[in-house]
């Protein structure tokens, strides 16, 4: 079990690992609370991402994640993971 | 008046050909694309040869997002689809949802993703199983990612029927197209040459042991001892002949007549059914035996069913009565590729008037009594040609295939 946190850097990278990239979707931009249907991923794409980040960062997230969790943001929270402080609208 | 099936598009990924005119090139010539396997070590398999598809990387058509979720066999599928229907200058997006299906064969399904899922899950646990494992290795997969693919929701479906599910899709297409469909993508991928795909083929008992590419999958020949596998197959655009006609499209030929069969089961004391399926697909497309030009046999590898296909043909068109070829000699035999595959090579064949031949044939067995085109392609006319087609488990399909120009 790594100790090491989640960070949005892994996070992409594992989409891309499981799931590939859609075109026209720039995964290095500023997708943080970009939704994941508009990154192109549906919820078996974000099941197998789940799997993974399960898997790689040695946490458990609950079925409710997939629903729930709808955005990189999201994501990470429920991970446990690494989380910038949100870019606020003025 | 029944609305005939015209095919307007072909797509071909096969061993000796990535495309429908490298195939083609080359099957008139009689290249062989069969080698020692090279995707592992085949040597204690106890077939080791086999019709590989070479140099085809499924990145360079396919979008990123595809690549986890298909097994190769679903890759060749969505790459031929989009070369058919290239070839038709058929742009779906142009096209009513509702009025194009999806019809293919599948034998196996996606068993190279499969294996490598399944030796995740027992050498490392469940959750290492890949969530894409849910549809990835069925036998509709390649249905359902060509119709998501183009935005196809018309009548859709998949057919497991082994080698004979090649022209029972094709058929099937032209159910839907009689029944009003404008456009039906139909065809059959297979591509079951990884290990787990090997060994369910070696349980038929029907591949061959021989080590020679130069010898080896020789059907209607003496020493015939098996066939090879192979993996590719063909992806045709089918649609309703006004339709293609008004548009002004290219028509390869029309499916003038098909049917299947079913053979009796073991021990009833009656013959196979090979013979009802090319006599009935004769009748349904109103032509006697001596309209047919080529047949395009189904070419088992083995004794016992070699000399039944020459039995059934010699019965129809009378001995040595029709010109015969088996181009999968060249390909291996692609399961629920193979007869799509010479359905496509038939429509070729009438376009430019050649029977390409079959190879490794030098002992001709006495009881095949059939008029082999051996070793070197016979030009000829083709106005009618027939594919025969038989899977493993009592299936047979006949199909007639009519050229454009012939009435």
């Amino acid at each position: 079990m790594t100790a090491r946190e989640l960070t949005i850097d892994d996070l992409t990278r594992i989409l891309r690992e499981s799931a590939g990239e859609n075109e026209g979707v720039d995964l290095d931009g500023d997708i943080l609370d970009t939704l994941f249907t508009d990154l192109g991923y549906d919820s078996l794409a974000l099941l197998e991402a789940c799997s993974r980040i399960e898997r790689e960062f040695g946490v458990k997230l609950s079925d409710d994640v997939l629903s729930e969790a709808e955005t990189p943001r999201l994501l990470l929270e429920a991970a446990g993971g690494a989380v910038p402080p949100a870019a606020r609208a003025a | 008046m029944t609305e005939s099936a015209a095919v307007t598009g072909i797509g071909v990924i096969a061993p000796n050909g990535l495309g429908t005119e490298e195939f083609w090139t080359a099957t008139q010539k009689g290249i062989s694309g069969i080698e020692r396997i090279s995707r592992y070590d085949p040597a204690s398999y106890p077939t080791r040869l086999a019709g590989e598809v070479t140099g085809f990387e499924a990145g360079e058509y396919l979008a990123s997002r595809l690549l986890p979720q298909t097994d190769r066999m679903t890759q060749m599928a969505l790459v031929a689809s989009d070369w058919a229907l290239a070839d038709a200058d058929l742009d779906p997006a142009a096209v009513p949802e509702f009025d194009m299906g999806v019809v293919t064969a599948s034998a196996s399904g996606g068993f190279e993703f499969a294996q490598n899922e399944l030796q995740k899950l027992w050498s490392k646990g469940p959750e290492y199983v890949s969530a894409y494992q849910s549809f990835a290795w069925f036998y509709a997969v390649n249905t359902g990612q060509i119709s998501i693919r183009h935005g196809m929701r018309g009548p859709s479906g998949v057919l497991v029927t082994d080698q004979a599910g090649g022209l029972d899709a094709l058929g099937h297409a032209r159910r839907h197209i009689r029944k009003g469909t404008g456009v039906v993508v139909s065809g059959g991928v297979d591509a079951s040459l990884p290990p787990w795909g090997l060994v369910s083929l070696l349980s038929t008992g029907r591949l061959s042991p021989t080590d020679d590419p130069a010898r080896a999958y020789a059907p209607f020949d003496t020493s015939a001892d098996g066939h090879l596998p192979g993996e590719g197959g063909a992806i045709l655009v089918l649609e309703r002949e006004s339709r293609a006609r008004e548009r002004g499209a290219r028509v390869y030929g029309t499916v003038a007549g098909y049917a299947a069969t079913f053979d009796p089961g073991p021990g009833s004391g009656r013959g196979p059914g090979l013979r009802r399926a090319i006599e009935t697909a004769l009748a349904d497309a109103r032509v006697t035996p001596g309209a047919i030009d080529v047949v395009f046999a189904d070419a088992a590898g083995v004794r016992d069913l070699d000399r039944a296909e020459a039995a059934a043909l010699s019965a129809v068109f009378g001995p040595n009565g029709v010109p015969v070829t088996a181009p999968k000699t060249m390909t291996g035999r692609l399961y629920s590729g193979a007869a799509s595959l010479d359905t496509a090579t038939a429509l070729l064949a009438m376009r430019d008037g050649v029977v390409p031949p079959t190879l490794r044939v030098t002992d001709q067995a006495a009881d095949c009594a059939i008029d082999l085109v051996r070793d070197t392609a016979r030009e000829m006319r083709v106005n009618h040609a027939l594919v025969v087609a038989r899977g493993h488990g009592g299936f047979n399909a006949a199909m007639v295939l009519r050229a454009p120009a012939a009435d």
